[in-house]
This record gives C-alpha cells, structure tokens and sequence, in this order.
C-alpha cells in the first residue's frame, strides 16, 4: 500500500467510526463502547507489558479501583462523575505506586506472580467490603454529564470513551517518542546498562506502572458510567489475563495493538456468545474453553499478534531528520594534570577468593591510562568496582575529590563516569540514534508531563543533534535510524562508545573496546582515543590488545593475581621482568 | 482469643497446611523439572475429590469423559508432531502412551458404571483415573514450548487454568460434594481433640515431603530430573531426555494431588472450579521455599494453612485477602535474598 492510500483507509476508517451511532444498532455501538473501555487498558499493557517488559495478571484490578471509587463517590455521596473522575484517578494511583513500590523490584517470573497475588487480593476486597455493597454491587451509579448534556444515551457516551482513547494513544506515543519514552522502551534487557547511564531503572518502571494504572483507572471510571453499575466480577485475575491476551493478540508492542487485540476479541468473544448456545445448553461454560484453545495456540503459534504482520504491508514512516541544534550544555573540565581518579587499597572477595586485594592507583586528568593483565588478573573486578556495578570490600574510590565508593552506578554516573561493556549492551530493536540518545539522559530535564504535552521539543532536537554529533564522531553517521542489531559486533562496541560521550562525561571507563575490530577500524579508534584526550576527556581502558594499548596510553597498569604488579610508561612496562613473567612465565 | 482457641485453629491450620503442603511439593516438583509454573495443578485436586464422589455414589464420574477428550486431542498433536519431523513409525508408540494408557482405567471406570465399586477399589481407581489429567495436559499445551521462557509457559499455564475450569464445569456439574470419610476415630490429647483424619492428612504430607526431599537432594535420579530444570541444552548433551523427565515429574506431582484430593474430599466440600484458589494457596507456600526447595514448601505451606486459620477467626470474609497479601513481602524478601542480578528480562516474543 502506498502512504497516499493508507491516509485515505485511516480517514475512511476514523470516518466510519466517528459516524458509528447514526448507520449502526444500538447494540454495535455498545459493542463498540465496550472495545473501547478495554482499548484504554491494553494501551496500559502495551506501554507495561510490551514495551517495558513488565508482565502483569492484575490490571483489572485497577479497572476495579477506579470503577468502585467513581461508583461509591457518586452513589454514597452523590458527587459529581467528575469529581469521581478525579478520585478515581488519585486511589489508583496511589495504589499503583505503593505496590509498585513493594513489587518492582521482583525480578524474572516473581513480578508476574506478584500480579496474580495483589490481582485477587484487591478483587477479593471488593466482593467483602460492606461500603461496596459486597458481591451485590453498587447500583445506581449515575451517568455522566457535560454541562446540561447528558451522556446517558450510549451513542452519547461512546464520543466520550472514543475521544479518550484517541487522547490515550496520542499521549502515549508522545511519550515513547521522548527522553522518559526512551528510558522506557531501554527497560527491556536488564537494569545495567540502564544504570550505567544515570537511569533508575526501578524509577522508570515506577512511573510505567503507574501510568498503566492510571489509563485503567480511566478506563473503570468510563465503565461504571456506561453500565452504571459495578460489582467484583468483571475485576478478576480471569479478565486481568483477557486484557493481557488483548495486547499480545494485537501485538503487545504497538499501539495500535491495543485496539486491534481489543476489538478482535470483543467481537470473536460476541460471535461465540451467538453460536456456541448451538452446540450446548451451556454456551458459557464452553466459551471459557475455546478461549482457553485460542489462547493456548496463539502463543504456540503467533505470538508476535496482528500488528508486526499488518506493519509489513504498510509504508514505513519516515524519520524525521535531523536538524541542526543548539549544543547541549557541557561541564566544565578538570584542569589537565590534576588528580581525576585516585583509588587506594581496593580490595574484593567472592567467597574464598581473593579478586582484588590492596589496589591503588592514580589517573590524572586528560590522561589515557590502560589496565592490563592476563586472565584472571582482577582486571574486570577493578572495573565494576569503579562503575559501581559491584561493591568494594574494603578502600576507597575517590573522583573529582568526592569519594564514590560504594554509591552505585547511579550517582557514579551523576558524577561525571561514563563507560562501556565487555558484553555489549545495547538496544538492538532500538535505532542507533535512539541508542546514543538514551547517554544524553542526564544532560536533558524533560518529564513525562512534558513529554506527553509535547514542550520537550526544543530539548529533543538538542538532544537528537548531540546524539548524531557523537555518532558521525565515531564514524557511525551514515545511517542513525538503522537498528543497532544489525551492526556487526565490533561496530556494536564502536557505538557503546558513542552512548558514553553522549554522556559528556570527565572519565571514559572501556571495556575491551577493540576486541573484534579489524585492523582499520583499530587505528580509527586509536585515533577517536587521542582526539577525546585533546578534548580534555579522560580514559581508562582494559584491554587485551596490546599492541593496541602499546600505542595509544600514557600509562600503563599491570594487574596479576588480584595485585597491582607495575605501574609506568608503556616502554618500561614493557620492560619490566616482573610483567614479563607474568605474561610468559618466568625465564628458566 | 484463649489458649484452647488458638489450639483448635492451630490444629486446623496443620491440617489444611498438609494439603497445601502436598499441592506446593507437586508445584515445586513441576516447576523444578520443567520450568512450569502450573497454576491448573488446583484442579487436579479438585477433580480428584469430585471422582472419588461420583464413584462413591455409584455414578459415572466426569473425569472418564475429561480423559477421553484429552487423549484424543494428544494423539493428534502426537500424530502430527511424529509425522511433521519425518517419524511416522513412532507415531505407534505415541498413540498407546498417550491414547491406550491414559484410557484403560476410564474404561473399567465406564464398564463399572452403575454398579456400586466396593470401597477398597474406589480409591486406586481414582488415582489412575487423575493420574493422566496432567501429563496429558502437559503433552499437549506445553510441550510444544518447552523451550519457551518461564513467563510465556506461565501465561499459558494461567490460560490453561481457565479452559480447564470450563471443562470442570462440563463434566463435573456445578454442584459441590463431599466424599464419606475414609476414617473416624477421634483421639483426645487433655483438652485437645484430633481426629484421625486429621493425622492422616499430617502423616501423609509429612511422609510425601519426606519422600522428595530424599529422591531430590540424596538420588542419582533426582538430581538429573533437577539438572533437566536448570539447563536443557546440558541435560540433552549429558543423555538426560527433557520430555522424559517432564512427563516423570507431571506424573509423580498429579499423585500427590489425587492423594491430597482424596484427603481433602471429606472435610471440604468441593466444587468444579475449587482448585484456583487451593492451588494458588498451595503456590504462596511453595513460592515461601523459593520454588526450588521442598523443606522450605513444607514450612511454606504449614504457615499459609496456620495464617488463614487463624484469620478466618479474626474476619472470615477477609481471609482470602489476608493470605494472598502476604505473598508480595514474601516474593519481596526472596527477591532480595537472590540478589540484584541482571538477569535478561523474559520475552513474551522472544
């Protein structure tokens, strides 16, 4: 299909739709009304679920705070539905940030499982609490109204829920396409790296969780005025799993998803409830069973969804390109000389063994200084107990005079530390744009409101400018938009290098930058190295290359069996018998 | 509260804590080997009270027709699993593991039909009839995706439990029933009474857990069903068959939960879909033991059984909520205790 020719089926659609209560039953529109109170969850889930990696079974639950705090403030003391709306809004989310607060923590299938437990716990408040009526319900509940007019009439309400939807997914497209977004979408393959960039990770999924929250507290707000009635049943694990098969029907990464998974199994749910009373007196029972088969298949056999098989035959949308920006503020760097890095009797062990023991050493501002050793050397160790990644036994870590032993890789990063990885981290399904963009986290302010209202901008070309600056730096300007997946392994490194100096850091802490480069791209980046020490930029780098270390580093730090060996000029390194013997056993 | 109160519901919680102590040990054995989380496990429990029921009322029992759809549907997923790699000369063999053997105690359950089994018969035959449920179950949705992520078997296995509900629901009717005692004598310690239903229920659990503990930690055999769990690929390359050992494990565990069935038939009554909730009460404890440790289950389990007895004193209606709460400082704790490693998250579609 041609872009012309999608324009024109979307406008027919939204045509179509917008059109819905004048050509269609009552019964369709409700119909309709219904997909779109479940959309707005999915599109929760998509964000949570799909795009954060986050898997949750209790959603509904949410549903059902914001459908009983509406329906309770309406009935018991006959507020406002908008008074409601906000009430709704505050219990869920304050109720997504305490257990989000207590469960985000959880890692691999605990989280899930945490779902399923505060899922039924809240569901099984619902259906005991006296001022909720208990299993009955509350009745009752009146009907929304805007001014005079009144949204009983279901042609009236579905306006309504469509007009959220569509603000809903509009606001959280803004958002994945915004620093937080960015943030967001990095969440998926372990909180490293994230870190590693002066993210928190638990942070991000914080606010994730909270906004899918807050879209099913709309979405249980819309539901309690539309059927005006709410009792426990429809807020249950059972529907939690519905609107999560919703989302991975659609396509759990996508949007759009949302309201494809939706309205696909609303209707085929609706078909089933016509045609299954056919074959057994217990339409119901059965229904719970073809779903259970459907479900079962599909994730034997799609799970991808509707939406990746829908994307291959549309036209990609085009990136918008990249303009020139003002730059991004910078930091002041230390004077050349002065003492950047001073580490003193560091010292690690993992049970029994001895990792590290007693190591000191000194990097001057604008130095390049390479750790180097034979395997097993501590070498690594020393490096994750600089970045923070792991905690130091005993000594200290002092940069830019403040000590940053033992604060994690958060404030390491706040600090002015940059690094990369020896297994490389980076997004593959992300763009290398969007790659080095998540280094310019610390350098950029925007939130989500921000984000969402689309007042990031100016910031955003700034930071997009940046980002692309880093990328031609490195050699990887051709094609930001590609994904970083499809770069051979050694480019991959090339671009971690990218991300670090998007951080504009005052040290660059490398892990094994050269390994699986060829030879040209080598003396590319040995000649990237000496043009950031121009620029005052301070590296650090552990290395296995030696003729590649040889050639580039003012000094040199020899490790071996978790002690410091020598320390010096390359030259003396080199000759030093000690280093020799260490690396080719001792001379008989 | 006075101190016979609390004895009373002390005792009480002992003894719906060994149900969950049998139901957590199948979750933990299940999971250990095969990586699946199988929230439908509940069910096996119930269904294996309601057989017994039906049995004992001289009725057809609905598991006969609930194996039978089973089998069929596992013979052809066997079928085309065989023919589709290029083996149809095993597809033999596959059609009398998972049609002819699953279906020979629903057939002597069949011919019996209408006439009054003595008692001593009754039970066994509801064990074999259980005994099938899961594997065939596992052969036909899990299978497929064994090398699936622990999250997507996890939904499936969530997703299982429903369909496996609605089948209760066809089968077994939605009346609720309570199956004769199998003993009652009652023994009285001073002021305490326990009845020997209750020490069964205790003895059993104790002997099972017993049982795990010494087959997992002390035999050769457990220790490959365990290394099957931990790493595939190696247990594959070490001569370990995954789909063996998974099929072992789904087996064993759907004993333990005819066992735990038949004991809780008698003091519960049960219903077609009671088994979600047991069955997650079971996995809260298991999930105390991190999932991986039987001893732990057995403390686990024990203390779920005791907190819901005794909240069931303080606010009966709450007491769901009370138990299931308790579960998110329990994952926290666990959580932390296995440290802040980075692991890969879990792909849906990956």
């Amino acid at each position: 299909m041609s872009r012309r020719a999608v324009s024109l089926f979307a406008v027919t659609v939204i045509a179509i739709m917008a059109a819905a209560p004048f050509w269609a039953a009552a019964f369709t529109v409700t119909l309709l009304n219904y997909i779109g109170v479940y959309t707005l969850v999915v599109i929760g889930i998509v964000l949570l679920t799909g795009v954060a990696g986050l898997t949750s079974f209790g959603q509904a639950a949410f549903v059902g705070i914001g459908a009983y705090a509406t329906a309770w403030l309406t009935t018991v003391h006959a507020a406002s539905p908008w008074l409601g709306l906000l009430f709704a809004l505050a219990l869920t989310g304050v109720a997504a940030a305490l257990i989000g607060a207590v469960t985000l923590r959880l890692g691999g299938h605990f989280l899930p499982l945490a779902t399923i437990a505060w899922g039924l716990s809240i569901f099984f408040l619902f259906g005991n609490m006296e001022a909720l009526g208990r299993n009955n319900g509350l009745t009752g509940v009146p009907p929304i109204a805007i001014g005079s007019i009144s949204l009983e009439p279901t042609a009236a309400i579905y306006y309504l829920i469509w007009i959220v939807v569509l603000l809903a997914m509009i606001a959280v497209a803004n958002l994945l396409d915004s620093r937080q977004g960015r943030a967001i979408r990095s969440l998926r393959g372990g909180a490293v790296m994230v870190g590693s960039l002066g993210i928190s990770a638990f942070r991000i999924r914080l606010v994730t969780f909270t906004i899918a929250a807050l879209l099913a507290g709309i979405s249980g707000w819309l539901y309690a005025h539309m059927s005006r009635f709410v009792s426990p049943a429809p807020f249950g694990v059972r529907m939690g799993i519905e609107y999560l098969f919703m989302a991975i029907l659609g396509g759990s990464g996508h949007i759009m998803g949302a309201v494809v998974g939706a309205a696909l199994l609303t209707l085929a749910k609706n078909a089933l409830q016509d045609v299954l009373p056919y074959f057994s007196r217990n339409g119901g029972q059965l229904e719970v069973i073809v779903f259970a088969i459907i479900y079962v298949l599909a994730l034997q056999f799609a799970r991808g969804g509707v939406m990746p098989f829908a994307l291959r035959y549309l036209p990609r949308r085009e990136k918008p390109p990249i303009a020139q920006a003002a730059p991004l503020p910078k930091r002041s760097m230390p004077q050349r000389g002065t003492p950047l890095l001073v580490v003193e009797r560091l010292a690690k062990r993992f049970g029994g063994l001895e990792a590290v023991r007693q190591v000191g050493f000194e990097i001057r501002a604008g130095e390049i200084v390479g750790l180097i050793g034979p395997n097993g050397a501590g070498k690594s160790t020393v490096f994750n107990l600089i970045t923070g990644s792991l905690a130091s036994d005993a000594g200290t870590i002092m940069f830019l005079g403040k000590d940053i032993t033992r604060v994690g890789p958060l404030r390491i990063a706040r600090a002015g530390i940059a690094r990369t990885f020896q297994h490389v981290r980076i997004r593959a399904s992300m763009s290398l744009l969007d790659n080095v963009l998540l280094g310019t986290y610390l350098r950029t302010r925007a939130g989500v409101f921000r984000s969402i209202a689309r007042l990031d901008r100016a910031e955003e070309r700034r930071a997009r400018f940046e980002a692309w600056l880093q990328l031609k730096r490195v050699g990887l300007g051709a094609n930001p938009h590609d994904l970083a997946g499809n770069l051979p392994l050694g480019q991959q490194r090339i671009l971690e290098i990218a991300r670090a100096l998007a951080a504009d850091p005052a040290l660059i802490v490398l892990d094994e930058p050269a390994a699986g480069l060829s030879r040209p791209e080598k003396i590319a980046l040995a000649d990237l190295l000496r043009a950031l020490c121009d620029e005052d930029i301070t590296v650090l780098l552990v290395e296995h290359d030696m003729e590649f270390v040889m050639g580039i580093v003012d000094r040199i730090v020899v490790m071996d069996f978790g002690v410091k060996l020598v320390e010096g000029t390359p030259a003396a390194v080199r000759a030093d018998p000690q280093v020799q013997e260490a690396y080719l056993g001792s001379v008989a | 509260m006075t101190p016979d109160i609390a004895l009373i519901l002390g005792i009480d919680g002992i003894a719906t804590g060994s149900i969950y102590v049998m139901v957590g040990l199948g979750l933990v054995l299940i999971f250990s080997v095969t990586r699946v989380i199988f929230v439908p496990f509940g069910d096996i429990v119930a269904f294996s009270a309601l057989t017994l029921a039906s049995l004992q009322l001289g009725r057809l029992p609905g598991t006969v027709y609930l194996v039978a759809s089973l089998a069929v549907v596992a013979c052809v997923v066997v079928s085309i699993h065989y023919w589709r790699q290029g083996q149809p000369q095993r597809i033999g063999r596959g059609l009398v593991g998972y049609g002819v053997l699953p279906l020979i105690p629903a057939a002597i359950a069949w011919l019996c039909a209408g006439t009054s089994l003595p008692e001593w018969a009754q039970i066994p035959l509801t064990v074999a009839l259980v005994l099938p449920i899961a594997p065939l179950i596992e052969r036909i949705a899990l299978r497929p995706i064994a090398d699936a992520s622990v999250l997507l078997l996890l939904i499936v296995s969530v997703a299982l439990t429903f369909g496996l509900s609605g089948l209760g629901l066809l089968f077994f009717g939605p009346e609720g029933f309570r199956t004769k005692p199998l003993t009652s004598e009652i023994f009285r310690f001073g002021a305490v009474t326990v009845t020997s239903q209750t020490l069964l229920m205790v003895g059993s659990a104790a002997v099972f857990g017993l049982l795990l503990f010494l087959f997992f930690e002390r035999s050769f055999s457990g220790k490959a069903l365990r290394a099957t769990a931990i790493n595939r690929l190696g247990a594959r390359i070490v001569g370990i068959r995954p789909a063996t050992t998974g099929t072992l494990a789904f087996l064993l565990a759907s004993l333990l939960g005819a066992i735990a069935g038949i004991l809780i038939g008698p003091v519960t009554t049960m219903y077609y879909d009671s088994g979600f909730i047991l069955g997650l009460k079971a996995f809260v404890g298991a999930i105390i033991g991190g999932l991986l440790s039987y001893p732990g289950t057995v403390v686990g389990a024990l203390l779920v059984g005791l907190l819901e007895s005794f909240a069931s004193f303080w606010n009966s209606a709450l007491k769901e909520v009370v138990v299931f709460g308790l579960l998110i400082p329990v994952l926290l704790a666990r959580s932390l205790a296995l440290g802040q490693a980075d692991e890969e998250d879990a792909e849906i579609d990956g």
